[in-house]
């Protein structure tokens, strides 16, 4: 019996090797974040206004255009290197942006928008951050692309960036584009 | 030609590596001499070898010969030379050759200098380095060679990762592996011992100052890492928990387990097979941490270019060596004789429970690092395990490690006196309260966290001074007989006494940082003022310049203190137009009581730009404690006894010195 003690080690060590093994063999690359929500739609939403001359969002809001919905907060870093992207997409009129103000201060977010400029068509504030875990918002800044019947068709985690707004979000709006046309 | 040089030492060296595990083993079991007589020359020529091939490669990153892939990649004719040749091992490939050619330095260590070592062991110990040196040969031949030609040759390279380009970060990798190859030492050393079937203190002996090696290297490595991010990534933190620095964490954690239990073995004979253990596990979180940053199977900011090849195959490499010797772990330990016998509340004991908590400490950093990676492979779900779990379960077994650490110390051996080494603890005590009173006083509105920690801090400094008064007689004896005592102490007890102050003042550092940080983001035009902490802190002007190879921004922002002026900083942002990418360049003004931190953000002469100012108090102490703790390590491992590996019989008389000591 003593001597099954120590075998311990070597069963514990083995059974990690496997779990190292097994996202290399299934191929799985960890830094893509599928989402569970792709194809389906966005969640029930009632988010009160962030600023007095910008309306809230609710459902309504997100239906009948093709939009990204972009969670921010004042606090967080990366959202800062996003927003000069998001300011440029802005005014270019691409596609619109909706702005969800995820667990934030009001007087912060506000100061935030007039500092760094408003991007967004309509913002909502997430106070409790409720919204943020139905849409399964992994972290602060992500960014979603909704189509013109309100269902998710892409989902990005991290900041955005014209590299990655061209390579991965560009061509689903051709594609969205070209089905509504066609 | 040079390149191709390089190519044929590292084919010669797998040669070599190979003879070097076989003959010498096969010697050692036949008591041959003559073949066991191999193993020297052999890790002499391997290190040779792979130190050609090392300047190889660095002679095709100096004249930055973009024949070669490895430097195409990775290089550009216009990158400072520091970074030049810090570009060797800024990639997978170069590194891995940095890490062959660390793996052979200290065989080659071994074979020079373990004159005193018995044959058979000596002969052992060269032949399980060489063939981990095998394995990664043959890894880097198959996977990563990095002497792979280009045709045609582009006319620039694509420059290193500018974050890279930097001196701290030059540094770091070097010291890390010294570090991490390090503890391949202590893995022979026992791997050897479970062949031979005998661990006595001998044994012992002879691996403590190659673990004290690595662990001082490990340290400083460390440590250079967190100094690097602190300034370089301009987020004013100095430690993330990061899966990559976890992995770098967890061998220094358990690698400092393995120092205090091989004291054990060495002067008591017990712990054997724990230790043994010790070292297996500890080398093994040194593979895994290699593993874990080029398998690409957790997500951090630090992975190399990701490949799964070359993930399995030093998964491979990892379940082949650590599980091989678990297996003879399992064979061999349950036969080993049990050592010394004591009591629980002694010298041993203490130890053991330092041991304990090490481990716990270890396990809690494994669990959070690779809890997703466990959940991913079971359920699919995804998540990220951040600071507040290690804060929440890292901190709470460091508090009665360090509460011990004051303690032990004063233990004798085999059977101590708890209440004696109580009534000693009176200064750590006194101590503890005036610190953590101070404290209070000082922020007598916040949370007590930053209390109990300085009174820790206090508790420790208090015990650990205290402890090596008493060894000197200080304010017992007459001063000069004082002197004289602390003369005639080994340098492995000055040693201890630094590391252990080296903890208590990082702990204050590190303490004060998370407690009372202030940090002030703004959006700043020209001449615009705002204040942290005190400091008033104005945006002078921005100034566009030319670097060697970076276009940048620098900023001048003068700082001020109740209106008189305290200093000027210039905090930059660098663009990379090879790399097209961006870094921050913080302007730190460091005092010995804070650094008030300066970080430029994007932005522009019209819309303003994004300033954040933090002030971190203490944060000065981290780096002091860390170097303290490594220059005790540096002093223990110049004792003369580490260093010539003297024989039992005094090492025998040297523990009855030490009880007399203690006694007295």
């Amino acid at each position: 019996m003593r001597k099954l003690i120590y075998l311990g080690p070597l069963v514990f060590f083995m059974t990690t090797a496997v779990y190292f093994a097994l996202p290399i063999i299934k191929g799985k690359d960890p830094r893509i974040l599928p989402s569970a929500m792709i194809e389906k739609n966005i969640p029930d939403l009632d988010l009160p206004p962030l600023l007095e001359t910008k309306p809230g969002i609710d459902n309504q809001a997100l239906i009948g255009e093709i939009q990204l919905v972009n969670f921010f907060s004042s606090w967080c870093g990366p959202c800062r290197t996003e927003h000069d992207f998001l300011m440029r997409i802005g005014k270019s009129n691409i596609v619109p942006i909706y702005g969800i103000n995820y667990k934030d201060k009001q007087k912060a977010a506000k100061k935030w928008l007039l500092d760094l400029g408003d991007p967004y068509e309509r913002i909502g504030r997430d106070v409790d951050g409720r919204t943020a875990i139905d849409w399964g918002v992994y972290g602060v800044p992500e960014t979603y692309l909704i189509d013109k019947q309100g269902r998710i068709q892409y989902r990005h985690v991290g900041p955005l960036s014209e590299s990655i707004f061209k390579e991965k979000i560009s061509p689903v709006i051709k594609v969205l584009r070209k089905q509504t046309n066609g | 030609m040079i390149a191709e040089l390089g190519h044929y030492a590292l084919v010669l060296a797998l040669l070599i590596a190979l003879v070097q595990t076989t003959v010498p083993l096969y010697g050692a079991a036949r008591n041959d001499f003559s073949l066991m007589g191999v193993a020297q020359p052999a890790a002499t020529a391997q290190f040779i070898a792979i130190a050609i091939a090392f300047g190889a490669l660095t002679h095709a990153y100096v004249t930055s010969d973009f024949s070669v892939i490895n430097v195409a990649e990775n290089s550009h004719s216009l990158k400072p030379l520091l970074y030049k040749i810090s570009g060797v091992w800024g990639n997978h490939e170069g590194s891995m050759i940095l890490w062959v050619l660390i793996l052979a330095l200290f065989g080659f260590a071994v074979a020079q200098f373990g004159v005193h070592l018995p044959p058979t062991l000596k002969a052992r110990v060269l032949s399980v380095q060489a063939s981990i040196g095998v394995a990664f040969l043959g890894f880097i031949l198959l996977t990563s060679n990095p002497f792979l030609r280009l045709d045609p040759a582009p006319i620039d390279g694509r420059d290193l990762n500018p974050l890279l380009q930097d001196p701290g970060l030059a540094f770091h990798p070097p010291m890390l592996y010294l570090g991490y190859v390090g503890f391949s030492m202590a893995f022979s050393f026992a791997v050897a011992a479970l062949i031979e079937g005998r661990v006595d203190p001998a044994w012992a002996r002879w691996v403590r100052p190659w673990t004290l090696a690595a662990w001082v290297a490990l340290t400083a490595g460390i440590t250079l890492g967190s100094w690097w991010a602190y300034y370089e990534l301009g987020w004013g933190g100095w430690w993330y928990w990061d899966p990559v620095e976890n992995a770098s964490f967890m061998p220094w954690l358990s690698g400092t387990a393995l120092l205090h239990s091989a004291i054990v073995v060495e002067k008591r004979d017990a712990l054997k097979s724990w230790t043994i253990l010790l070292a297996i596990l500890t080398f093994a979180l040194s593979l895994m941490g290699t593993f874990l940053v080029r398998s690409g199977v957790l997500t951090s900011v630090h992975a190399f270019a990701v490949d799964p090849e070359r993930g399995l195959y030093i998964l491979a490499i990892l379940v082949l060596f650590v599980g091989g010797a678990l297996i003879m772990f399992a064979l061999r330990a349950p036969s080993m004789k049990l050592g010394g016998l004591f009591q629980p509340i002694s010298r041993e004991g203490g130890l053991i429970m330092n041991n304990l908590l090490l481990s716990v400490a270890t396990a809690t950093v494994f669990i959070g690092t690779l809890y997703p990676l466990f959940l991913d492979a079971t359920t699919g779900q995804k998540v990220s395990v951040g600071p507040p779990f290690f804060n929440a379960t890292f901190v709470p077994v460091m508090i009665p490690l360090v509460l011990l650490m004051a303690i032990g110390p004063m233990l004798a051996w085999k059977r101590g006196d708890l209440s004696a080494a109580m009534s000693r603890l009176w200064f750590a005590v006194a101590l503890s309260f005036a610190i953590g009173i101070f404290v209070f006083w000082l922020h007598s509105d916040e949370p007590l966290a930053p209390v109990i920690g300085f009174a820790l801090a206090g508790w420790l400094a208090g015990g650990t001074l205290k402890e090596f008064a008493d060894r000197i007689g200080l304010f017992r004896d007459q001063l000069s007989k004082s002197l004289s005592k602390a003369r005639r102490l080994p340098r492995s007890a000055y040693g201890m006494t630094m590391a252990h102050l080296g903890l208590s003042i990082f702990i204050c550092g590190a303490v004060a940082d998370s407690a009372w940080r202030t940090e002030v983001v703004i959006n700043a035009k020209e001449k615009d003022k705002t204040s942290v902490a005190g400091f008033e802190a104005q945006l002078e002007n921005v100034d566009r310049l030319e670097g060697p190879n970076y276009h940048l921004e620098r900023a001048t922002v003068i700082i001020r203190k109740n209106g008189e002026y305290v200093t000027r900083v210039f905090p930059e942002r660098r663009f990379y137009p090879v790399q097209q990418m961006p870094t921050t360049e913080a302007a730190i003004h460091t005092t010995l009581l804070a650094d008030i931190y300066v970080s430029l953000g994007e932005g522009s002469k019209g819309q303003g730009w994004t300033l954040r100012l933090w002030y971190n108090p203490l944060i000065p102490w981290i780096w002091a404690g860390c170097l303290i703790m490594v220059v005790g390590g540096l002093i223990s491992l110049s004792d003369r006894r580490l260093r010539i590996g003297a024989p039992f019989k005094q090492a025998h008389k040297k523990v009855q010195e030490n009880g007399l000591l203690e006694d007295a």
